[in-house]
């Protein structure tokens, strides 16, 4: 299916989701994870996926990085389907997922020497420019298990960056962290996001969370996945977390999200 | 480090002097119980003769080629047994279920198979080995987290590329304790086809053990005892431990 950027919207579309369902049979039930999901995201948008446990957040991006199939629907990335995960791509998983067996080093080359056309000495260049940029260009010799939870997903982070993926699929990266280590954090992705434009998709529990990093903030609601209403949050950049205006957006959210949950519990 | 080499020369020092005293209460024949003088006395000329260097030459030959062959044939097959719903149906199976026999239990069968030949003694020595190492490896590889996989999937690796950059690293704890645990077996398996196995392409240390019962020979018996164990330590200390240090290191496991 063709479907170019309409004439209307400035950006290209970068990903496009289209009556997309994804069930799962186990052998005790059957899970309508996601049901009917249509969402476009353009080139260079931040957009967030908030919604309560099991209403298909994972498994949409799990779509979207072409580690599994929709079982309906169609998943596009620059107008073409995707067909497999790749590096332009990226997922960023909630657990760093750092590979112990390389040091920091050799994590972030690890997914730069599968990109085609680099020369080692490009590729060791682009790791220590990524690791700067996280700021742990210093530990980049040392094993993964010498470094911090916040250290680790900071590595995670650059590890994601360097093959420079068009996408970057985040599933609640930041969920394990203490609150000033998140702080943090946002402001690095801010600014690497401000830098260097990518796509991304970050899904998280934490409204604030999503209030603060996202250009559009999209809810979901469970049993089955369905997107029940999408947010724009036009605050100027980089934002707070902890200032007022902020407050009021993720305010209104929650409440619209606690009206999900209160009449999944009654229904 | 010194303070360790001290406590370890210390500890056998006191095991070779409760020795001396028991063979100095008389409470067993000299004939059972030799004195550690005796052994060192045999250990000393069949140095100075050439058997003990030739026979442990025969010996750790046998066991480096059956041993070898275990691997080779083991890890493969394991990787296969942890990949397939049919392999480890199958080859997973008779693994599961010949691991589970004593080694000396192949002997007969190498020998009305392959004779009195060297051809008997590394079948036995890679039957011992080749279906534990065959479990180690897919339990290593079962036992790996999925998230790893997945992140290299998601980073473009797939394939060959995946087994040799992902899952082979992330299993290779468990590889290493499986070849160590086949290491040992190998050598199980080896003195066991030695010590009832004549042969005449080669004069192992099971056969100076056999002989040395044969003849009565206490001080030999213990003597080339002495010897396995020391060779079976040096392989340890040489070959496994730096690499178990290695990845104690790297993996941030194991006492510091
Ligand atoms: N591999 C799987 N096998 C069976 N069921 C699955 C599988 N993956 C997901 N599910 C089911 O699909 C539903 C959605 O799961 P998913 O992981 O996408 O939820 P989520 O929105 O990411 O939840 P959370 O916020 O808790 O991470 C859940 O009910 C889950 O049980
Ligand atoms: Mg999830």
């Amino acid at each position: 299916m063709e479907s170019p950027a309409p004439a209307t919207e400035a950006v290209p579309t970068k990903l496009v989701l289209e009556h997309v369902s994804k069930s799962f049979q186990t052998s005790s039930l059957h899970v309508q994870a996601l049901d009917d999901v249509t969402l476009r995201i353009a080139e260079g948008e931040f957009v967030c996926l908030v919604g309560p446990s099991g209403c298909g957040k994972s498994t949409l991006l799990n779509l979207i990085a072409g580690l599994d199939r929709p079982d309906g629907g169609t998943v596009q990335a620059d107008g073409q389907p995707i067909s497999g995960p790749g590096p332009h791509r990226l997922m960023m998983f909630q657990e760093a997922a750092l590979f112990p067996w390389l040091t920091v080093l050799g994590n972030v080359l690890f997914g730069l020497k599968l990109v085609n056309g680099l020369s080692s000495a490009e590729r060791r260049e682009k790791a220590e420019y990524f690791l700067e940029l996280v700021g742990l260009k210093r530990f980049m010799h040392s094993n993964v298990h010498e470094l911090s939870g916040g250290m680790r997903q900071r590595v995670a982070l650059a590890r994601s960056l360097a093959p420079n993926p068009g996408v970057l699929l985040m599933d609640e990266p930041f969920g394990a962290l203490d609150a000033l280590t998140r702080e943090q954090l946002y402001g690095d992705i801010q600014r690497i996001w401000s830098q260097h434009r990518k796509t991304i998709v970050f899904v998280t529990h934490n409204v604030r969370e999503a209030v603060c990093l996202g250009d559009r903030v999209i809810l979901f609601s469970p049993n089955p996945g369905r997107i029940r209403e999408e947010f724009s949050i036009p605050l100027p950049r980089p934002r707070d977390i902890n200032s007022v205006d902020l407050a009021r957006y993720s305010t209104e959210i929650t409440r619209v999200l606690k009206g999900y949950v209160q009449s999944e519990v009654a229904g | 480090m010194i303070a360790r080499w001290a406590v370890a020369s210390l500890f056998f020092a006191c095991l070779i002097g409760l020795w001396q005293l028991a063979v100095n209460a008389h409470i067993w024949s000299p004939l059972l119980l030799p004195s550690p003088s005796n052994v060192f006395i045999y250990l000393w000329s069949s140095l100075e003769d050439g058997t003990m260097l030739e026979a442990t030459l025969v010996t750790v030959r046998r066991l480096l080629i059956g041993y070898g062959m275990g691997i080779l044939i083991g890890l493969p097959l394991g990787l296969l047994t942890a990949s397939f719903r049919w392999s480890q149906d199958t080859i997973g199976v008779l693994a599961l279920g010949l691991q589970t026999l004593p080694s000396v239990c192949w002997v007969p069968l190498a020998l009305l198979w392959f004779g009195q030949t060297e051809a008997a003694m590394l079948f036995v020595v890679v039957m011992g080995t080749l279906w534990s190492l065959i479990i180690a490896t897919d339990t290593g590889v079962r036992t790996i987290p999925p998230i790893y996989s997945r992140a290299a999937r998601s980073m473009g690796s797939s394939g060959f590329h995946t087994w040799t950059h992902v899952i082979l690293p992330a299993a290779l704890p468990f590889l290493l304790s499986g070849m160590k645990q086949g290491w040992a077996f190998a050598w199980r398996s080896l003195m066991a086809a030695e010590i009832y196995v004549t042969i005449l392409t080669g004069f192992g240390l099971g056969h100076l053990l056999h002989y040395g019962r044969e003849l009565n020979a206490m001080d030999q018996v213990i003597g080339v005892m002495l010897v396995i164990v020391m060779i079976g330590l040096a392989v340890d200390k040489t070959l496994f431990a730096p690499v178990e240090r290695f990845l104690h290191r790297r993996w941030g496991t194991g006492r510091q």
